[in-house]
């Protein structure tokens, strides 16, 4: 038992390196995984995904395969497609689906364009795929950087978050918070999948914000609740992922991403929220009132 | 003494630079109860998002007294129902203007919950989930929200509508005690019979005011013929509405021009 699960940790460093990693990024980046999903914008996390390729592919493009220009560049690249969308939907008829689409497609040919300018297809897969197994220490810092400041303004902006969900109008009836806490939500996206991409690419980070998130609303009625458990539930996908990928010779990042696939698909049938349990409890039975 | 609670001066609202209340003006007096009356399409709503400010003025200005706090019910709430929400945690969205981002809420606050509920007849419901709730438990739930928002100014907007009698009768029964309270009200409404038996004052809109003061008075019938026969649809090659007394030598043709500019 514990050569199967306790000693791959202790004895390599880049098992510790990669179980730090993703763990600080389940910490932050599920939460805002939960409110995309309850924002019905799920896959925006996976349009903002492809959008930060650009930029990734820029800093690749001027200074090679380095971890600090690459998050800069897609940091830089999420930002201006968040706001280019946010923007379009906010101040013309066109709804955020249409426009996030129309800028993540340009974002993601001009990435693609950018990468092939230079690097062989060994890089490409790099930058798409992540690599888990070797954060170095300025990842590692830049990941727990940016759960700290996520969770901080999760924590700040909680209240005009679930405004902003439950009756938009209504916020922007009493305070002139909307606008300003929709921006910085999509903010938190793309750093958190910025942060997400050193360890599992940019077409995988955003697995580990959505999966868990969809899984725990099959669970429970609370966004505080919903929010801890798809917190759990991505720190025992990292854990079973790297396990897997250790002991099986997986890669790494699709290992994480299925684990958490796995937990998903089983609380669609067995949650209490799920397919079966919720109709099986009480099949014929029902209260007076 | 009576003073504005809400003041409209020439005030003009409206979508893609046609006007959907045109020329509105005139002062809705502090604890007045008013009614809005007018068909689908002569303004009410679009009025009522000009008072609390979701819409901004196409010309002229609408100015809520200083310092006065608005509560605004609208007829088509965004509320997204499918959002794991409980009742309580709808009603409290209420305490934000006291509140606000980070107050903390006291334990007076949750009692100012549970007593709106109660008198809106949900006692109980506070940990229902917002999606197992009627149509009209729903709005009842939403004037407990009001009704926590502790406003000075309050705007309801069809609160009405597809509710049955008895709801209705409670619900009246809240806008009365607020204007016992010398609250200011302001009430769209389609019913006219409710609007004669509930309402003292009655603003009838055709997008431009058709009349505005005591019920009875605005209600007549010459009033609602009046109302009733306006144009609703817009119209593309309309021409541009200018202030009086400007360029008037121009008449009618040169309007025309600018229309096709």
């Amino acid at each position: 038992m514990y050569d199967l699960l306790i000693a791959p940790f202790v004895e390599f460093g880049f098992m510790q390196r990669a179980l730090a990693g993703s763990l600080l990024l389940s910490l932050a980046a599920c939460p805002v995984g939960v409110f995309l999903m309850l924002r019905r914008m799920s896959l925006t996390g996976d349009a903002m995904a492809h959008a930060i390729l650009p930029g990734a592919a820029a800093g690749f493009l001027l200074y090679g395969l380095q971890i600090v220009p690459m998050t800069i560049g897609g940091l830089i690249a999420g930002v201006v497609v968040a706001i280019g969308a946010g923007a379009v939907s906010r101040f013309t008829l066109q709804k955020e689906d249409a426009s996030m689409a129309a800028f993540y497609l340009i974002s993601l040919a001009l990435g693609v364009m950018i990468v092939s300018l230079r690097g062989s297809s060994v890089d490409l897969m790099h930058v798409l795929f992540g690599t888990v197994l070797a954060l170095d220490d300025a990842a590692l810092t830049l990941i727990a950087g940016i759960s700290v400041v996520t969770l901080a303004s999760l924590a700040i902006f909680w209240r005009a978050l679930i405004a902003e969900c439950l009756d938009p109008l209504f916020l922007r009836s009493v305070s002139r918070l909307g606008t300003p806490v929709h921006f910085l939500f999509l903010g938190l996206v793309v750093l958190n999948l910025v942060g997400g991409f050193q360890a599992l690419g940019t077409l995988l980070s955003v697995g580990l914000m959505m999966l868990p998130a969809a899984a725990a609303r099959f669970w429970t009625g609370r966004v505080i609740t919903m929010c801890t458990l798809a917190v759990a539930i991505g720190i025992v996908s990292c854990l079973s992922g790297l396990l897997l990928s250790y002991h099986a010779a997986l890669p790494s990042g699709p290992s994480i991403i299925l684990s958490a696939g796995a937990v998903y698909l089983l609380s669609t049938l067995f949650g209490t929220r799920g397919a079966f349990l919720a109709r099986i409890r009480h099949p014929h039975r029902h209260r007076t009132a | 003494m009576t003073e504005a609670a809400i003041t409209f001066r020439d005030l003009t609202l409206g979508y893609n630079s046609h006007p959907a209340v045109h020329h509105l003006n005139g002062t809705v007096r502090r604890g007045s109860l008013t009614a809005v009356v007018g068909q689908n399409g002569s303004g009410k709503s679009t009025l009522m998002k000009g008072i609390v400010g979701v819409l901004k003025p196409m010309a002229g200005a609408c100015t809520v007294e200083p310092g006065a706090r608005v509560a605004y019910l609208p007829q088509q709430s965004e509320l997204d129902r499918s959002f794991p929400a409980r009742v309580v945690d709808l009603v409290s969205m209420g305490l934000w203007p006291k509140r606000g981002l980070l107050g903390r809420t006291t334990k007076a606050d949750r009692e100012a919950v549970g007593k709106a509920l109660l008198s809106v007849g949900m006692g109980g419901f506070e940990g229902r989930s917002i999606d197992t709730l009627s149509g009209g438990q729903l709005q009842r739930a939403l004037f407990a929200r009001v009704l926590v928002q502790d406003a000075d100014i309050i705007l309801l907007d069809e609160p009405f509508n597809a509710i049955d009698a008895k709801t209705v009768g409670d619900l009246i029964g809240v806008i009365k005690r607020w204007h016992g309270d010398s609250l200011t009200v302001m009430v769209v409404v389609h019913d006219l019979d409710l609007v004669r038996t509930h309402f003292p004052e009655t603003l009838l809109m055709a997008r431009s005011p058709i009349a505005w003061g005591a019920t009875g008075e605005a209600l007549k019938p010459e009033n609602l013929l009046h109302a009733r026969r306006f144009d609703e649809a817009w119209h593309e090659d309309a021409p541009w509405c200018e202030p009086a007394g400007h360029d008037h030598d121009h008449g009618d043709h040169d309007h025309k021009h600018h229309a096709h500019a």
